[in-house]
């Protein structure tokens, strides 16, 4: 056992000491604010740690390659780290509003976020499937943190059902894959399926669907889907922002590492799996989200219809392709954050705030946040100057490249589709007259957030390259 | 590591031989279990009266459901049991192969009661470990 290889570990290793030291810290100070504060301080420490181990060079596997410290995963773990932070800023005030500030709020969140590192850095499909039960287990108590709100209660039951369910696929795929080849090991598997001739067997293309089950599961692919809206519904509005980027990122840095890394030679299969999918994605998560009244829902139908366009990366199976993905994930994660955000801020003790009338009229009162909302909006749209359309331009600029001409033709109509459900919401706050008085409860934390996501979809709207180079680099090396 | 259990033979044309006794035993363990069943059926005298039909033929008479709603705090405490049921488990195969894993596994296994420290410290600190 080679000790030197374990800082490699630091940034992860660190994480969970932060999320146990603030598990004790609720026990002895009242202030959240406190554990919220030592929770930034927390993921500061671990991405600068992250940053000067890639600064210096070390990247590389850890454990016989069982846990890959590389480009790819620390690109995944940066989107982690942005989750986390605007996350615990939007919370703060919305937890006291809904009055379920407990500290363990923020370590669960921890927990949560260290499970998708170890996801997005597993070489192995048991370091997989560890790292996906943290996170998943930590996020069914967090969808089910206000005890006493029953949607909450039966948001954390569906998710945990579906979800032990959808991890049994996973576990099924990984057996039958360890019977096939031998290992668990995905550069393993990849040369064992090569070298004994799996590839055409009919078990090895079970294992796969398995697999595209499990993982489809976490993004909310359509067949497999149904959990989402309860959900996102049902949770409180804060983890519903957490949790529509965090698990969804992880799983496409799982989808990525065990389809581009052990099923590389059968991208013909998983590809022709996936189109379909991708189409059905689209399209129930653009119609659907047409006849949603609730704002939480509407953005969980569109969440989906996301996870289909983000889909179509993967499908090309080049690495260019994976690329795009991994920029349409990073973009959504500030516009899909901030989104979420502004719902939070029409949260107030005695409106729930969710209602698509409660934003009638806002940009008179209050233009600013009226504003923001329409940047968001338009983002999700793909429209233009905003950081949306360069995710999907380049999604599906890919896809052309690699021949699925027909399948962009659809993911550009649904996308017309989704238009409308994004911009009734303008409609509602520019062209509506204002109902009774709305109070915006806004803070600090908040304000940050805001400012952060806003700048960042401008930004990468007006300036791609920034980030696609960034994401070219960390792929391709 | 578990990277080196591997399968005997070839993978992939894997002939699960070293099951077989498996199997017999599963099928004799199932026979054990219920030949004693179906031959009490068919060769016990059948005479029932109310009393030999009731629970307990020559104890206390029942009173009421025995499917009542019992208190929440046996669930806090049933989970608690299994955390530190559970870290008594891990502790027994590395006490028995602890000169083979030396100091590493030792430092390993102290982050690991570290962390059921931290779980126990809150479990307490919150009150999960009193009764009223």
């Amino acid at each position: 056992m080679d000790l030197q290889d374990l800082r490699l570990l630091a940034p992860e290793i660190v994480f969970i000491l932060f999320a146990l030291i603030l598990l004790l810290l609720d026990l002895m100070v009242k202030r959240k604010e406190v554990i919220a504060l030592t929770g930034l301080v927390g993921v500061g420490i671990s991405a600068y740690i992250n940053y000067r181990l890639v600064k210096m060079g070390w990247l590389g596997g850890v454990l016989q390659d069982v846990f890959l410290f590389d480009g790819y995963s620390n690109f995944f773990k940066l989107i982690f780290y942005i989750n986390l932070v605007l996350t615990i800023l939007i919370s703060l005030r919305y937890m006291k509003i809904e009055q379920t500030s407990y500290g363990e709020y923020y370590c669960l969140l921890f927990f949560a976020t260290s499970g998708m590192m170890i996801m997005a850095s597993a070489g192995d499909l048991i370091v997989l499937y560890l790292g996906l039960e943290l996170m998943a287990l930590s996020t069914y108590v967090l969808a089910g943190i206000i005890r006493r709100q029953r949607r909450s209660a039966e948001a954390a039951m569906k998710y945990f059902f579906l979800g032990a369910f959808s991890s049994a696929f996973l576990l099924y795929g990984i057996a039958i894959v360890y019977g096939l080849t031998g290992t668990t090991h995905l550069k393993g598997i990849a040369s064992g399926l090569h070298e004994l001739g799996l590839l055409n067997n009919p078990i090895t293309l079970l294992g796969l669907v398995f697999f595209i089950i499990a993982f489809g599961f976490k993004i909310a692919l359509v067949p497999f889907h149904m959990w989402a809206p309860d959900v996102y519904e049902g949770a409180p509005t804060s983890v519903t922002a957490f949790m529509s980027v965090g698990p969804k990122a992880a799983g496409f840095a799982v989808i990525g590492r065990v389809f581009f890394d052990a099923f590389a030679e059968l991208d013909i299969q998983w590809s022709a799996i996936l189109v379909p999918l991708a189409i059905l994605t689209m399209a129930t998560g653009s119609i659907l989200a047409l006849s949603q009244r609730n704002i939480k829902r509407m953005l969980a139908y569109s969440s989906i219809a996301h996870a289909g366009y983000a889909i179509l990366g993967i499908i090309t199976g080049t690495a260019e392709g994976l690329v795009s993905t991994m920029n349409y994930l990073m973009i959504y994660t500030f516009m899909n954050i901030g989104a979420f955000s502004v719902v939070i801020l029409l949260r107030r003790e005695d409106l729930l705030g969710e209602d698509l009338e409660d934003y009638a009229g806002l940009s008179k009162e209050h233009p600013v946040a009226a504003a923001l909302m329409l940047i968001f909006m338009f983002s999700l749209t793909g429209i233009p100057p905003t950081a949306g359309f360069i995710a999907k331009f380049y999604v599906f600029m890919e896809a052309i490249y690699s021949g699925y001409v027909p399948l962009v033709i659809v993911a550009v109509l649904f996308s017309v589709v989704s238009a409308f459900f994004y911009l009734r919401v303008v409609m509602y706050m520019y062209m509506k007259e204002p109902g009774e008085r709305v109070e915006l409860s806004m803070s600090g934390g908040m304000g940050i957030a805001l400012t952060i996501t806003t700048i960042m979809v401008i930004l990468l709207g007006i300036y791609p390259s920034l980030l696609l180079e960034f994401v070219r680099a960390s792929v391709l090396g | 590591m578990f990277l080196c259990i591997k399968s005997v033979g070839m993978p992939g044309e894997y002939v699960p031989i070293d099951y077989i006794p498996v199997i017999i035993v599963l099928f004799v363990a199932t026979l054990i279990g219920l030949l004693p069943l179906v031959m009490g059926v068919i060769l016990r005298p059948r005479r029932p009266y109310p009393l030999k039909l009731s629970p307990y033929e020559s104890g206390i008479e029942p009173v009421g459901e025995p499917r009542y709603r019992f208190s929440v705090r046996f669930y806090v405490i049933a989970m608690l049991f299994v955390v530190f049921d559970v870290e008594v488990v891990f502790l027994y195969p590395w006490a028995v192969a602890f000169d083979k894993l030396g100091l590493f596994g030792f430092i390993e296994m102290m982050i690991f009661i570290f962390m059921l420290l931290v779980g126990y410290i809150y479990a307490w600190e919150k009150g999960a470990l009193e009764w009223d």
